[in-house]
């Protein structure tokens, strides 16, 4: 029998139980929210139980709105064997963004959480080489929060009504 | 109706093939001699051998393949020889968009060239940024080192490019055999904290 959203939302209740919530299946994809300090939990779960053993994406998105939980770093998983796709978030506020590193569980993680700490400044606890890794290393903010402007704030010599901004 | 031939139809000089030849500068000559200041014909030689060094990074890039390629033929203004070393080259042509991590980068390639060197900014973003007005690129690289000629265009079509390289040309011819150790260009290099 095939690894359906049904069967692996079941198994995973019950072994959670009421610590997963916001379950959905947007376009298929069976999608939760974790607690924060639950990351690992679920991830070691999803891959030792459910056979999701390729992380295929880890980013963070940025929710100004929700007072104490800004960020949202987002897992995706997927797995090889039965070709089921998998997502779930954890939460952390914006003050102190601690979550805990997944290179333990996979390696491919430690380049993503890198880009992710570039530009959202999740401070990924226990990473082996946390810095950034795709933007300058002077540069002192994350660019991808949205309390920042895309555009680039350091220039002086150009005319803002002739540029569009 | 069969296409009319508008190609090589000219009968061609047997004698000079079409070839031009540079006019010789300003001086007094006379039975066997011809003299005239040193800074015309360094500035002479130098415009009519530049060697470009290519740094193209997208697609003003591909517009450069296209100048160099047979069709427009950057070789017919002496810039024949596209030299890889920044040891060797003159001119340092910067096409395409420069990231902010590319800046060192650059900066290193230019420190590479030895004097004289001359740089041509190729196109809207290695001029000012060009479309892309974001935290990661770098909105001109005259931010980084000194830029002789910009050329717009998005990209600019290769006759565009071939008037920057002339528009250097015209630099090199003009310019003072003492330019390079005078005050002004010591400052100049400073700003961008060189040397």
């Amino acid at each position: 029998m095939s690894l359906t959203n049904e069967i692996i939302k079941t198994r995973l209740v019950e072994k959670f139980g009421d610590l997963l919530t916001e379950w959905g299946e947007p376009y298929g994809m069976l999608s939760f929210t974790a607690p924060g300090d639950h990351n690992l939990k679920v991830m070691n779960a999803l891959n030792d139980e459910f056979g999701f053993s390729f992380l295929t994406d880890l980013t963070a998105v940025h929710f100004p709105d929700r007072k104490g939980e800004e960020l949202a770093v987002v897992y995706h998983l997927h797995n090889l064997v039965e070709n089921v796709r998998i997502r779930f978030r954890i939460y952390a506020p914006v003050e102190k963004p601690d979550v805990y590193t997944a290179t333990g569980v996979f390696s491919s993680a430690n380049w993503m959480e890198r880009e992710t700490f570039d530009f959202y400044g999740v401070n990924f606890v226990g990473h082996p080489d946390l810095k950034r890794i795709l933007n300058v290393d002077e540069m002192d903010y994350f660019p991808l929060r949205k309390e920042f402007p895309l555009e680039d704030q350091t220039r002086i010599d150009k005319d803002d009504d002739m540029f569009g901004r | 109706m069969a296409r009319p031939v508008r190609f090589n139809i000219k009968q061609k000089s047997t004698t000079d093939w079409g070839i031009n030849i540079a006019e010789a500068p300003q001086g007094f000559s006379g039975e066997g001699f011809f003299t005239t200041s040193l800074d015309k014909v360094v500035g002479l030689a130098r415009k009519n051998s530049i060697w470009p060094l290519p740094f193209a990074t997208s697609c003003c890039g591909i517009e450069f393949m296209a100048t160099m390629g047979s069709h427009y033929d950057l070789a017919r203004f002496g810039s024949e020889r596209v030299g890889f070393s920044p040891r060797q080259c003159d001119l340092l042509m910067v096409m395409g968009t420069i990231a902010k991590k590319m800046g060192p980068v650059l900066k290193q390639v230019y420190l590479q060239m030895a004097e004289p060197r001359w740089v041509l900014a190729v196109g809207a973003c290695a001029s000012s940024g060009g479309i892309f007005d974001t935290y990661s690129v770098l909105q001109g690289i005259d931010q980084v080192i000194p830029v002789d000629v910009y050329v717009p265009g998005c990209p600019p079509r290769p006759e565009a490019i071939i008037d920057g390289v002339m528009k250097i040309q015209e630099l090199v011819h003009n310019e003072s055999l003492r330019r390079r150790n005078g005050d002004k260009y010591r400052l100049l290099l400073e700003s961008y904290g060189i040397q």
